[in-house]
Formats: C-alpha cells, structure tokens, sequence
C-alpha cells in the first residue's frame, strides 16, 4: 500500500516536451512510473519518449483515461495548466514548476477544489511511492521501499530526511513534496489521514519551515487524530524576521511563522521534534524500536 | 518588490484612492519648489525608504514655511535613518516626497493581504491608526477587523459594511466614501498582483474626508513579468548589494551575524543547515541557496559573496545531490578554487548520487582547506571546530 499514487496510476505530463518536462519525465518512466502520454499545444498526434502527445488535457484523458497529471509548464502558465486539468476531470495534479504567481494559484486552487482535483505544490519536488511510482524531480534511487511516510515543504530535506530514514534501516512508502509557496495543494492536514489510514506506514516524518500556520493546524489534528509515531523538524530556527528564506512561503511576519512556536506546538501535541536535521534518522529508529 | 511611498501615492490616484497632493525631490530646491506649487501655509517632508517607523527615526518632519521645507530637507536628504524596520545600520535617504498638510480628526490603519490559511485576500481594518498593526494584534486583537474576500466573486457591500460597522463609523455619508475606498484598496490589490498594501496612517479629516496619509505596497516577485509599470518603480539603492548581487546569478542569499559561510542546494537545507550548525554550537553568517543547478560559476560566486564578510572564518558547502550529480558538483568547486582565492577553511559534504567518487575527486585533489565531511552533523562540527582554529 501507499498513498495517492502507486505502480498503475496512470499519469500523463503538462509541459512533456520541454526541457525540464522531456528530461524529468525520461527519468520517472525509468523509475517505472505508468506514464500513458503527454500535453503540448500544436504537437497532438506526435510521439515523444514513445509516448502520444495531445493537444489539450481533455484530448489526453478521452484517449488515455489518466486520472494523474505532472505539470511542467512554464510560470506563467501554471494557473491555466491546473484548471485545464481540473475541467479535464484529472484527479490528482503534481506542479512541479517554481514562480508561479500566488494569484495564479489561488484562482487555479479554488477551481480545482470546486472541481474535486486534489494538487501538489507548486514549487516543490513532487511525489514518490517507493520502487512503484515517481512523479517529480527527486532521485528515487534513494527512496527504498518501507514502512515510514515521509511529507516535507523542501525538496532537498526531502532527499536528506529519505536518505536517513534509509541509512537508520527503515524506507519510505510514499513521500510528498508539499512545496513551500505562500498557497500550496494537499498538505499536512489532508496527507496525515491518509498516512493514518495506509496499513503500510508505521511512522510518519513531517518536514516543515518557518511562515505560515500549516504545522500548527498539523499540530491540533495529529494531537485528536494520528495514533502512529509523527517526528517532525521546522527549518529555519536560526532565519532573522521579516526576511524570505528561497521560499517564497518562508518568512516570519512580525512574531507569526515562527520555527519555536511551531516546535512547540508539534511537541505538546506528542510529536518527536528534532532540532536539527541531522537527527531524523535516528529520531525515527526512536520512535519505531519503542 | 517593494516601493517607496510617493510611487504607492501615484497608483493610488490613478484608481482614484484620496491622498494628499505631493511632489517627490531630490535636492532641497526641489523641494522648495515642490512646496511652492503645492500652496497652502502647511506641508509635510517626508523621507522615502523600504521601511515603517520613519516618523519615530526623525524622517517626517511639519514645515510651517518654505525656509522651513529647505531646511528639512536639506537635514534629512542623506541621512541615514534608523528605524525598527530598518536593522541598526539604517538606511540613507535618496528622496523626501513633500506633501500637503492634512486636517487630521482621527487615524485609522487598512490593509489588504493573502490570509494563507483561507487562501483569499483578506482586509485588516483598525481604528488604532498610527501603532503597528502586530502591537495591536498582540495587545488588542479587537480592535482589528479582518474581512476576507473571494477573489471570485470581488468585493461586495456587505464586506464594505462589515468594514464601516466594525469601525463604529456611523455617518451614513462617511461610510460611503470609507466603502469606497476600500473596494478600490482591494482593486488595486487583484490588478497589480500586490503582496501587500498597507495605509497607516489612513486619516478621516474635520470635513469627514478620507485620505491616505502613508502608503506602503509590495508586489509578488514571481508577477513582475506582466506589470512593466510596476517593475519599473525598482529602487535598487534599497536592496542589500551582496543579496543582489547574488540574485543576479541565480543564487539567494541573505547575510546574517556569525562566522561560518554556508553554501547549500535547496532553500530547506540551507535553513536546516544553518540552524545544524546552531545545534553544534556555531553561528551561521548566511543563508545561501545555490539552487537545484550548483556549476562551477555558480559555487564560484558563492564563494566570492560568503568571503565579502569578513567575519567569515570557515565555510561549509553541503550540497544533497539529486538529479545532479555529486561528481560535478566535486569537480565544481575545484574549479571555483580556482577562480576566487578561498582563504578560510572549507568543509565539504557531498551526499546523495555519486557521493562516493566525489569524495574521492576532492580528496585525490589534496587541497589543503578543503576537509571533507561524511554527513551533515559531521559537517557542521568540523565547520565550527575549523571557524575556531581547532580543525586544519
């Protein structure tokens, strides 16, 4: 088991022929993602990685029946590439894609909820389920299949965090870059059901950052909800206020945002919070030898 | 992107927001000039840099003449004004805008900004006018009305209403012209792409008018592209040079106080390794993303911006190797080596694909600062025992 995606989804690519999204997708179909072809305006009817390429997402899903979409458009195009997906009737879209303007994604967020499409991102490394399917940009060589699920605002914490979960003995079900822009898709609130309820997870590490209230709701529901081990770090302990740490999601706003108040809130609600990174591994060998 | 003032004013009139008549000057006889055209017995001269608190620091100042106005101005063009938002070393002012006196009865605060957690704008009203709004959201929440607004469906009467009743304004006359305001504040801030607006002070005058007296607007970076008239306003005098610097390369980078550099993929690793170093007893000096592409050009100039502080006693480079490569990002910073004199101590932790034969590069090249490190907590104590001298 895993969560959102696994070695049958079927997924087709926004952006296919682009650089990033021609490079990437080679990269995923290698892994073994179940990639059934791709979108690029004017290239329908050509064929691309050994894939058919279509014009529009609509003309993708008839052909096709792809529920999943990895998007690598441009900036500037993402809000329409997510809400062509929505109208599309694809289930789940993973925005790889970094500067998107936040009005953007807000319009194209709220037609996706109305339209019942979860998203992923944008900005962010996308989603793995270990050995079975890659939709993103992370190594998968890394990610070794295991009992632990991994949802993280950063790309290479992301790697780091695998990476020690890995060297300690354990691996990864199904990992999730949530992004860190101001307005991001499924976060911490909608994975920890899911990694509550998939019978293969046994530990759930959350990575998070400084900026914004997610990991302080996250907090409230794993205190109510989540009965599985949580270990979580909030980067940026040491970033001055009022000052964007790369993300455009990070930064403290007057006393709001905060990595302590974070930290705090994580730990009273029972949550194994490490300090530094560095001790992910060894925080979930911790929590799973108990 | 932040901008100044006097440009905030200049948006604002082309919607229609009331402000105070104002000219911007660079010398004091422009000044003057400036106050000349503007008439009246009464102005204002106010300084314009990126940064709240300037009252306080001494840069807005009441002219009750014309050799008053010269006299101001020429005292506050090139001084360097300290305020809370602006860090102890201050900021030089470049330009003074010279406004109007306004007839002041009462001070309010409005702002538009994206609520993160409803995902929609939302505006902050308060009749605590004039105080930072984090002080009176700390000290009395109540007095702050928040309305948020679905974009989708644009600002309506009854988020105006909600406003005006929450203010306690009850002249039906004066709710109009606050409802009035408010929608266009609210306008602006969909059409530019704003980040945030804030008008502290937003001023009601003896004939029940309102006026904003200050303005303040940010823009969202990643919008820039489809507002030329926006991008234009760029004041680069405002921008830290090393942070800019950087950002011309692709890199980001902002400076902090301690002694070990640190250079980094990923915005999240950098923090995390920032505070790794914090964890082991050091003191970061900055945060640096070399981003998801780390080259030869690219750690190079980390290098050469880490080694402009010269508190800057070790650097620690930890780099995740994704989708690049360990190997390159090993023969990389050779080469850097090469192309800027790195005189402290570098501690090396190259993770991730290919690790093991860069680790193998870096050593067969037997650099003597260069100490490789296996992980990153090993990497951050070897970082702070070289910045202390302990680690050669």
């Amino acid at each position: 088991m895993s969560i959102l995606v696994n070695k049958d989804t079927k997924v087709i690519v926004q952006g296919f022929t682009g650089k990033e999204g021609t490079f990437h997708s080679e990269q995923c179909i290698e892994y073994g993602t179940n990639i059934v072809g791709g979108v690029t305006p004017n290239k329908g009817g050509q064929t691309h990685l050994g894939k058919p390429v279509f014009n529009t997402v609509a003309d993708a899903v008839n052909a096709t029946g792809a529920t999943v979409s990895m998007i690598f458009v441009p900036p500037a195009f993402v809000g329409d590439a997510v809400m062509e997906a929505a109208d599309a009737g694809i289930e789940l879209a993973v925005i790889i894609t970094e500067g998107a303007p936040v009005k953007d994604m807000m319009y194209a967020k709220m037609y996706a909820t109305k339209k019942g499409m979860s998203t992923i991102g944008p900005n962010c490394p996308g989603i793995i389920t270990a050995e079975e399917c890659k939709l993103g940009i992370m190594p998968g060589n890394i990610f070794k299949k295991g009992n632990v699920g991994l949802i993280s605002k950063s790309g290479t914490l992301t790697y780091e965090g695998a990476n020690q979960v890995v060297q300690a003995g354990y691996g990864i079900t199904t990992a999730v870059g949530i992004g860190g822009d101001p307005i991001i898709g499924l976060s911490y609130l909608q994975l920890l059901p899911m990694f509550e309820n998939d019978p293969e997870t046994e530990a759930i590490v959350m990575i998070g950052e400084i900026g914004g209230d997610l990991e302080i709701q996250a907090a409230k529901y794993i205190k109510e909800n989540v009965t599985k081990p949580v270990v979580a770090f909030i980067a940026g302990q040491t970033a001055p206020k009022g000052k964007r740490m790369g993300h455009a999601g990070a930064i403290v706003s007057g006393s709001a945002g905060t990595a302590k108040e974070k930290m705090e809130a994580l730990e009273a609600a029972g949550v194994k919070v490490v300090v530094s990174p560095a001790e992910i591994g060894k925080a979930v060998k911790e929590v799973l030898s108990k | 992107m932040n901008i100044h003032e006097y440009q905030a004013k200049s948006i604002f009139k082309s919607y229609g927001v009331p402000t105070p008549r104002g000219i911007v000057a660079t010398t004091p006889k422009e000044a003057v000039r400036a106050a000349e055209e503007l008439g009246g017995d009464l102005w204002v001269v106010k300084a314009q840099i990126h940064a709240g608190g300037r009252g306080l620091g001494g840069g807005v100042k009441l002219a009750r003449s014309i050799e008053e106005v010269e006299e101001l101005a020429d005292q506050i063009l090139g001084m360097t004004l300290v305020t809370h938002q602006t860090g102890p070393e201050g900021k030089v002012v470049h330009k003074v805008y010279i406004e109007e006196g306004a007839d002041i009865k009462d001070e309010f605060y409005l702002g538009v900004v994206l609520d993160r957690a409803k995902e929609m704008p939302v505006i902050m009203a308060s009749t605590e006018g004039g105080m930072e709004i984090e002080k009176v959201a700390a000290q009395t929440p109540e007095k702050i009305v928040k309305v948020a607004v679905d974009p989708t469906i644009g600002f309506q009467g009854f988020h105006g209403r909600e406003l005006v009743f929450g203010l306690g304004i009850t002249d039906k006359n004066e709710q109009r012209k606050f409802i009035d305001f408010a929608s266009k504040l609210f306008k602006i801030y969909m059409d530019k792409d704003v980040e945030l607006i804030e008008i502290n002070p937003l001023i009601r005058t003896k004939q029940g008018d309102f006026l904003a007296l200050d303005a303040k607007m940010g823009f969202d970076d990643s919008a820039l592209y489809r507002h030329p008239d926006i991008a234009e306003m760029r004041d680069i005098t405002e921008e830290d040079p090393d942070e800019r610097e950087a950002a011309e390369h692709g890199l980001s980078y902002v400076a902090l106080d301690g002694e070990i550099g640190c250079m980094v993929n990923g915005a999240g690793l950098a923090m995390g390794t920032m505070d790794t170093i914090n964890y082991v007893g050091g003191t970061p000096a900055n945060f640096l993303d070399v981003g998801g592409k780390a080259n030869a050009q690219t750690v190079a100039k980390g290098f050469e911006i880490i080694l402009k502080n010269p508190k800057v006693k070790a650097i620690f480079v930890n780099i995740f190797g994704g989708i690049v490569r360990c190997d390159r990002i090993a023969n990389g910073i050779l080469e850097a080596t090469k192309m800027v004199d790195v005189h402290v101590p570098v501690v090396v932790r190259l993770d991730g694909t290919n690790a093991a034969e860069a680790a193998e590069i870096l050593k067969n090249a037997n650099i003597d600062n260069i100490i490789p490190a296996t992980d990153l907590l090993d990497g951050a104590k070897k970082a702070v025992a070289a910045a202390k001298g302990d680690l050669k």
